[in-house]
């Protein structure tokens, strides 16, 4: 029984270790090379401990064995390219080195250098994130289709196509240099954002898959913080924001997977430590000169961490979203801010906002629409909250939506 | 979709309204650019103090000012997208800075680069 459960923990924190060094080292023309080989040791791994039981040290096992497959590889591969090819030189290119170095600084810096070369602009964002799943995250690939609503199929394509554009590109496998560090930073923090945004608002029933999207990108972007080279304010805002968003998990939905709505939530469920750390990092953030729309973002999250319904509050993140939506706009970010309005102005002004946004392919228009209407007009209220409902596309979101119908009647 | 500036034309605020009004404009104005933004309409926005600025007359002489002592001194302004001068005109109804009469709004359509401005 231990056993069965070691393995997949260990699959996910050690095969990203494991692929990370090996892609790095193999290179975006044999990156199929460096996973198959990673995932050979596992498989390994999982035929010989059932039968002589758990090694006495585990990931030091894995390590040796992904050393040893890979060295095997590059060796028959050395061979070939000097029995077969006699044009080769006498003296061999550190590309023929065989030995693979699986310290923690290797690791880390590997991590980094591929986390770089995978969110890279010259590829589709959800093939980033899909990309950043398999090999930064060591996500299966069914994990990552169900994480996308997708099937297997259309995953292993999207990941496929990824990785020719990125052999066709040449991209390399190293952190870019100063003059370059902080535009490639904007791609990997759009897909980490991209990450965390699919677990949070995913549509996947699955709720502990959802909370491991979450919490896969608060650990890539901790890396970068982690790092002096990135270690760079909209990371550190980034990094707050997740926590403080992350610091609601339990709260957000009960034991049926029915959802709770903020304002029905039992904050003694919130995560107190996560919000305390979103806290340090935003105070981490708060330095330089540029305000990055994670910085606006993670500070209207912390307005989010206070229950209370102040006036203070609501103006604070009305005043937020006005600023974020000039640098970033969003159908999400426009609903909310009019939603804050509401609550710190009134909701007649709200209205009117609304009905401007006119986002009528979107369930949470209909919704807002809805709330605001409600107590002012209670038959516009349900219209609107009737048609969210044709629009809403889960089973959970139908049920929240048709309480609220209900509570007009 | 065009792009236009909506000209902020009032005296300076500084010099007729106490600080507690001031807050109120600057809340009504960041609303009124947080109303555009929210339909994806809003481009730039880029204020023109008072202070630091300075008049070139067509002699070279250089002096200071425009100090904002009359309506017709711009204030600053912000650029929208829309499909029509009209729309923009809609959008500038919204500023704020409309609550003192004879202050105006101009909306200028911006010239794209095609070669004919």
């Amino acid at each position: 029984m231990e056993q069965q459960e070691l393995i997949p923990h260990l699959f996910r924190s050690e095969y990203r270790k494991i692929v990370s060094v090996l892609c790095r080292r193999f290179g975006f023309d044999q990156m199929e090379i460096a996973e198959d080989i990673a995932s050979e040791t596992f498989l390994t791994a999982a035929q010989t401990w059932g039968f002589n039981g758990l090694p006495q040290n585990p990931v030091a096992w894995l390590y040796r064995v992904a050393q040893n497959k890979a060295k095997n590889y590059l060796q028959r591969d050395l061979t070939f390219e000097t029995k077969v090819a006699p044009q080769v030189k006498n003296d061999f290119p550190e590309h023929y080195e065989t030995e693979i170095d699986l310290s923690p600084q290797n690791i880390s810096d590997s991590q980094l250098q591929m986390m770089f070369a995978i969110c890279h602009p010259s590829i589709p964002p959800e093939a980033q994130v899909g990309l950043s799943l398999r090999i930064l995250c060591g996500f299966g690939i069914d994990e990552i289709a169900e994480a996308f609503l997708s099937n297997k199929d259309t995953i292993n394509k999207r990941l496929y196509r990824a990785r020719e554009k990125l052999r066709e590109e040449q991209i390399k496998i190293e952190l870019p240099g100063p003059a370059e560090i902080n535009k490639r930073l904007d791609a990997v923090l759009t897909t980490i954002y991209l990450l965390f945004t699919e677990g949070y608002y995913s549509v996947s029933q699955n709720q502990v898959l959802r909370q491991d999207l979450c919490f896969e990108a608060i650990r890539l972007c901790q890396m970068l913080a982690d790092n002096e080279q990135t270690n760079t304010p909209p990371v550190n805002a980034l990094l707050a924001l997740m926590h403080f968003h992350a610091s609601r998990f339990d709260a957000r939905v009960n034991e049926t997977g029915e959802i709770i709505l903020y304002d029905d939530q039992d904050t003694s469920l919130w995560n107190a430590d996560m919000i305390l750390k979103g806290g340090y990092y935003l105070n981490r953030s708060a330095v330089g000169s540029t305000l990055s729309k994670y910085h606006l973002e993670a500070s209207i999250a912390y307005w989010s961490t206070q229950q209370a319904d102040t006036k203070e509050k609501w103006e604070n993140i009305l005043q937020l979203y006005n600023r974020y939506l000039q640098v970033a706009y969003s159908p999400v970010a426009a609903l909310n801010r009019t939603y804050a309005l509401a609550k710190a102005n009134s909701k007649q002004e709200a209205i009117v906002e609304a009905e401007k946004l006119n986002l009528t392919d979107n369930q949470f228009y209909f919704a807002l629409l809805g709330e605001l209407y409600t107590g002012i007009n209670n038959q516009k209220a349900k219209t609107n909250f009737q048609q969210a409902l044709v629009i809403a596309r889960t089973s959970a979101d139908k049920k929240i939506i048709q309480k609220k119908v209900d509570g007009l009647d | 979709m065009n792009e236009y500036a909506l000209i902020m034309r009032h005296e300076d605020g500084t010099k007729i309204a106490s600080p507690e009004q001031m807050q109120i404009w600057m809340k009504q104005t960041m609303d009124w650019i947080g109303s555009i933004a929210a339909q994806n309409k809003f481009v730039s926005g880029t204020g023109l103090p008072f202070d630091d600025a300075r008049v070139v007359h067509s002699n070279k002489m250089v002096t200071n000012g425009p100090f904002g002592e009359i309506k017709e001194t711009i204030g600053g302004f912000i650029v929208v997208r829309a499909e029509s001068a009209d729309e923009a005109a809609e959008f500038a109804k919204g500023c704020p800075v409309l609550q003192g009469e004879g202050n105006t709004m101009e909306v200028r359509r911006i010239a794209k680069n095609d070669g004919t401005h």
